[in-house]
């Protein structure tokens, strides 16, 4: 989230669309509901009207995986009609910046494109620049280069009818969801978005965030109390874990993985941090041999040094063009080329996209260890449907661990916010925090090593791992190194500080060795003055900031690109919801993105959007893999022969894997109907927690599947009644809910039926409650970050034959 | 004495159902066996074992749009209560300060054909081992602990809120007022007979066939 949860109460206009908030993120609706109570209004955008509907102010369905058809149409006409915030978009987007005559759309495809690698090359995606490197602009907009006027040319294509033709939505409904939330494009109104994984989960996911993000640059509500970009993290936790960096391509703080190209430090910091000619842009990320460094030497301490490169080669590196993510790692295990694997309170034999391969690819392995709180459809593959035994060679571990209550540390929410949550009971049995099962694992491997040797010795010899307190895991000791230590007496900007004191900010931190800091983001979260995660002063005063509730990143800014929120005099664009205001020569308000006066003081200022090389937000964005404007594609499995934008049917960068088990068909007459996935209130993820509580699986004891009236008639299909759901890959028994909350679609002559079933169940618990849905969908994944095609796939729905 | 009141605002109600398992956790009920019926709506019934269910209803709209209402089913802890009138003794007991009214062990001594038939909304269920009659006690241990009832406190939209009965009475009569505005139906049910009052935002009926009696 840019903003935070308490925040939505301060939106004029929230549109939920790729999320079912109310029932996958009940709590969020408290805030949702103060908006509605002051007038702002709820859309509701669903291929199936949900919860989430139910509330709303208006809903509309559309087709699974055309939301950028949808959002496409309503760039459009935020462009024909002017409703666009000109002075907001003029001053602190790109859209007034030109790209070279290199730039080309055609036909699905931007320049560049390399049928072989399945890859563009981006370099023919970049900005003109003037003598010193500067972009050049156009203030008027009016250049045919400008990305003003190319944003208008690409979208003008996505007319009403084109998109509903596409999407299925009624013309009528676009142009009312358009209307509604275009208003906010007037400076004093704000919208909203609440997004899930009902947007990333798709082939074109990353680009469905980005056409939201440039509507809300176009409307001005970036920066702004009650606006932004949401994203409604899956798991309280998920913000953490990502800012912790439990991920292939990143280090902590979303720094960059090393390539094995990449043979020194300096090599891999030169290569890393972005440079800007223009002395209005903070640029940033120039700080990034600070952050780096620092994690290096709260990776290995001493053994850190100048000379040593910090211990830069003792960590692995990846292969350029390597990736590891998850549908690749399983695919290697599947291929037998995995031979160990940790299930760290995960469950991929449910959670897993394609699980059927997913659970083969476990059978594959050495050893499997898992971590878990239950037994779980992961730990028990080797029993479970469809599997012998006795032809498994698998050695499986389980290590029970402790659950949230029965430990201490810190979550951080969707909002960013770092809570501190302490522990309640003891973990039964021999149950240990995840924290301890680590530490002890890691002083065993370090024992082995010095006993044993190994390769690779360095990394594991050198490194730090201090953080027991009487041997056990002291989670006050992991989060004093993520922040950050001085590391000999020095004096930073006028201030001395002594060695072993902990850094109070990341602008102090140093490139020399000199600090360290497990995690930049992190630093300022526990100082000397104290663990900021466990503040507990609750402010319900104005826009709700609560700045000394917990502690949230970056250094307590509760709205990311706030300088935006100001005009060039610093006044606040809306002043009844001001995040910041210049007020005699300083900010007051939330901590701003940096201290830089506004942009009248052309002499002293930066521009608003600190982490971009340039200063200003990226409208035309050059960094994806899969094209710098978002471009409607039709998901891998898609229910229509032809795409209706272009002749590119779909996105053509995303990786197609071949395997024997990755089958995927289009307009198959054996699985004509679209099938998606979601969750339900009751049950957690795979359900592996809430699965074993009486009180929820009485409230949802079984897979079910939501079907329309109409396409149960087609199939015979009687509400209540158990049908088989299959896939090219898998099927499922479910129950089936016959309802009109789900509609077929027209698609021109065209009529598409839809289907959506949770993923919360498996074979283990309960009793009859069914498997993962899963089963059902593809291998395939978005190709910016692998996420899988979880939301938009094919299959068939039928009566069980002699069944009831 | 006016005793409290809960306000079901089910215009705010998302069907979160954490008022059904808060209800079940405090007052230590056991998760029944279930299946799926083909809704989400579970159990399906009151019972011994459940005080209090979320009922789902659906259909179209005149404009052809689906709908779907969310209702919080439990004892409405009238002010004159129905299924006081075969009590000889204090089988049923109506608690003077808060106005809950509390099925005691002595139920067992009555007839349940008839306790339920006397109840307008169709709520009170006997314990099949025991015989004693069981339902909603509106949390009457919590309150008179300065409480709220668990229901109401693990309620995340607002839509169950709970307070003075006069404070709660106010608050109803501006919120339809306000609802008004948009849905021209909508009301109160039965706000002068019952402590636990219920605001809809169409027919009542369509919520569920006993929501405003039989």
């Amino acid at each position: 989230m840019t903003n935070h949860w308490i925040d939505l109460k301060n939106s004029d206009c929230i549109l939920i669309m790729g999320s079912n908030a109310a029932a996958n993120h009940p709590i969020s609706m408290k805030w949702v509901t103060r908006a509605k109570e002051k007038g702002g209004k709820v859309i509701s955008v669903d291929p199936r009207f949900t919860q989430t509907s139910a509330v709303a102010d208006f809903y509309t369905a559309l087709r699974s995986g055309t939301d950028i058809a949808f959002l496409g149409g309503m760039i459009n006409y935020i462009l024909e009609n002017e409703k666009f915030f000109k002075d907001y978009v003029t001053n602190y987007t790109n859209a007034t910046f030109l790209v070279t005559d290199k730039y080309k759309f055609d036909d699905g495809l931007f320049a560049g494109y390399d049928p072989e690698k399945r890859a563009y090359d981006k370099s023919l995606w970049a900005f003109q620049k003037d003598e010193k490197g500067i972009p050049k602009r156009d203030p008027e907009m009016k250049d045919p280069l400008c990305v003003m006027q190319i944003l208008k040319k690409h979208y003008s294509r996505y007319t009403p009818e084109k998109v509903s033709e596409i999407t299925g939505t009624p013309v009528e409904d676009l142009k009312k969801v358009y209307e509604m939330y275009s208003a906010t494009g007037q400076k004093d109104k704000v919208g909203t978005i609440m997004y899930a994984m009902g947007w990333t989960q798709h082939t074109v996911g990353v680009q469905n965030i980005r056409t939201m993000s440039i509507i809300q640059l176009l409307l001005g509500n970036v920066g702004m109390a009650g606006g932004g970009v949401n994203a409604l993290r899956g798991e309280s936790n998920v913000q953490g874990s990502t800012d912790q960096a439990i991920l292939f391509h990143i280090w902590p703080g979303y720094l960059k993985m090393p390539l094995a190209s990449q043979a020194t430090l300096e090599e891999y910091l030169k290569q890393s941090t972005p440079t800007s000619a223009d002395p209005l842009s903070a640029n940033w990320w120039q700080n990034y041999p600070k952050y780096a460094v620092s994690m290096l030497k709260a990776f290995f301490g001493d053994k850190a040094t100048a000379e040593n490169g910090f211990g830069y080669n003792w960590l692995p590196k990846l292969d350029v063009g390597q990736n590891c993510s998850w549908l690749n790692l399983f695919d290697a295990m599947y291929d037998g080329k995995i031979k160990g694997f940790f299930a760290w309170g995960q469950n991929p034999a449910c959670s897993g996209a394609n699980s059927n391969k997913v659970r083969h690819a476990l059978a594959k392995l050495d050893w499997l260890v898992n971590v878990n709180l239950f037994e779980n459809e992961t730990g028990s593959f080797w029993k479970g449907p469809g599997m012998d035994p006795k032809k498994i060679k698998t050695e499986v571990f389980m290590l029970p661990c402790a659950a949230s209550f029965e430990k201490e540390g810190s979550i951080t929410n969707s909002g960013r916010w770092a809570q501190w949550r302490y522990k309640a009971v003891n973990p039964p049995g021999d149950a240990k925090p995840d924290g301890d099962i680590l530490y002890e694992l890691m002083v065993k491997i370090k024992d082995l090593y010095k006993k044993e040797g190994g390769k690779n010795p360095e990394a594991i010899l050198n490194l730090k791992w201090d953080y027991d307190t009487k041997g056990h895991f002291d989670p006050h000791k992991v989060a004093k190194e993520l922040n950050g230590y001085f590391l000999k007496d020095v004096e930073v900007a006028g201030q001395k500080f002594k060695k072993g004191e902990l850094v109070p900010s990341f602008a102090f931190l140093q490139a020399d060795g000199s600090t360290s800091s497990g995690n930049w983001l992190h630093c300022s979260s526990y100082t000397e003055k104290g663990n900021m995660m466990a503040r507990r002063k609750s402010d319900q005063s104005g826009i709700g900031l609560n700045p000394e509730w917990a502690w949230c990143w970056p250094v307590n800014r509760r709205i990311l690109y706030n300088r935006a929120s100001v005009d060039l005099e610093g006044k606040p664009w809306d002043a009844d919801r001001a995040v910041i205001k210049w007020v005699d020569g300083k900010w007051v308000g939330d901590v701003p993105d940096g201290p830089w006066p506004p942009m009248s003081d052309k002499e002293k200022t930066k521009y608003p959007f600190i982490m971009r090389p340039d200063g200003v937000a990226q409208i035309f964005g050059s960094g994806l893999n899969d094209g710098p404007l978002p471009e409607h594609y039709e998901p891998l499995e898609c229910p229509v022969p032809k795409n209706l934008m272009s002749s590119q049917f779909i996105n053509p960068t995303i990786k197609v894997f071949k395997g024997e088990m990755d089958k995927h068909f289009t307009c198959d007459p054996r699985f004509p109907i679209v099938g998606t996935t979601y969750r339900v209130t009751e049950h957690w993820q795979t359900g592996l927690m809430t699965r074993w509580q009486p009180w929820l699986v009485e409230a949802e004891p079984q897979l079910f599947v939501e079907m329309s009236k109409e396409l149960a008639k087609m199939r015979g299909i009687e509400n209540g009644e158990k049908v088989k759901v299959s896939s090219a890959r898998g099927d499922v028994e479910a129950v089936a809910i016959v309802t009109t909350r789900f509609r077929p679609f027209k698609l021109g002559q065209l009529t598409v039926h839809q289907v959506g079933l949770p993923w919360c169940f498996g074979w283990i618990q309960p009793k009859d409650g069914g498997d993962s849905a899963n089963l059902l969908t593809p291998t395939v994944g978005d190709p910016n970050t692998m996420i899988p095609e979880s939301k938009a796939f094919m299959v068939n729905v039928e009566k069980i034959k002699g069944g009831a | 004495m006016s005793g409290y009141s809960i306000l079901v605002d089910t215009s705010k109600c998302t069907a979160c159902r954490g008022c059904q398992v808060a209800c079940k956790q405090w007052n230590q009920l056991p998760g029944t066996v279930t299946k799926n019926t083909g809704s989400y709506e579970n159990p399906v019934d009151l019972s011994a074992d459940t005080y209090k269910t979320v009922r789902f209803s659906e259909g179209e709209s005149g404009n052809g749009q689906p709908y779907w209402f969310f209702f919080t089913e439990q004892c409405r802890h009238c002010l004159s209560p129905g299924c006081m009138g075969s009590a000889e003794d204090d089988e049923i007991v109506q608690d003077e300060k808060t106005g809950a009214v509390v099925f005691t062990d002595k139920t067992k001594k009555l007839k349940i054909d008839t306790v339920r038939s006397d109840c307008p909304y169709d709520i009170p269920r006997q314990n099949p081992k025991t015989k004693v009659m069981q339902k909603c006690t509106m949390c009457n241990d919590r309150l008179n602990n300065g409480m709220m009832p668990a229901c109401v406190k693990s309620c995340p939209t607002g839509a169950m809120t709970f307070g003075e009965r006069d404070k709660i009475l106010d608050a109803c009569k501006k919120r339809v007022a306000e609802l008004k505005k948009t849905f021209p139906q909508a009301q109160a049910i039965n706000p002068d007979d019952v402590r636990v009052i219920y605001i809809v935002k169409d027919d009542p009926k369509k919520y569920w066939k006993f929501a405003a009696g039989r």
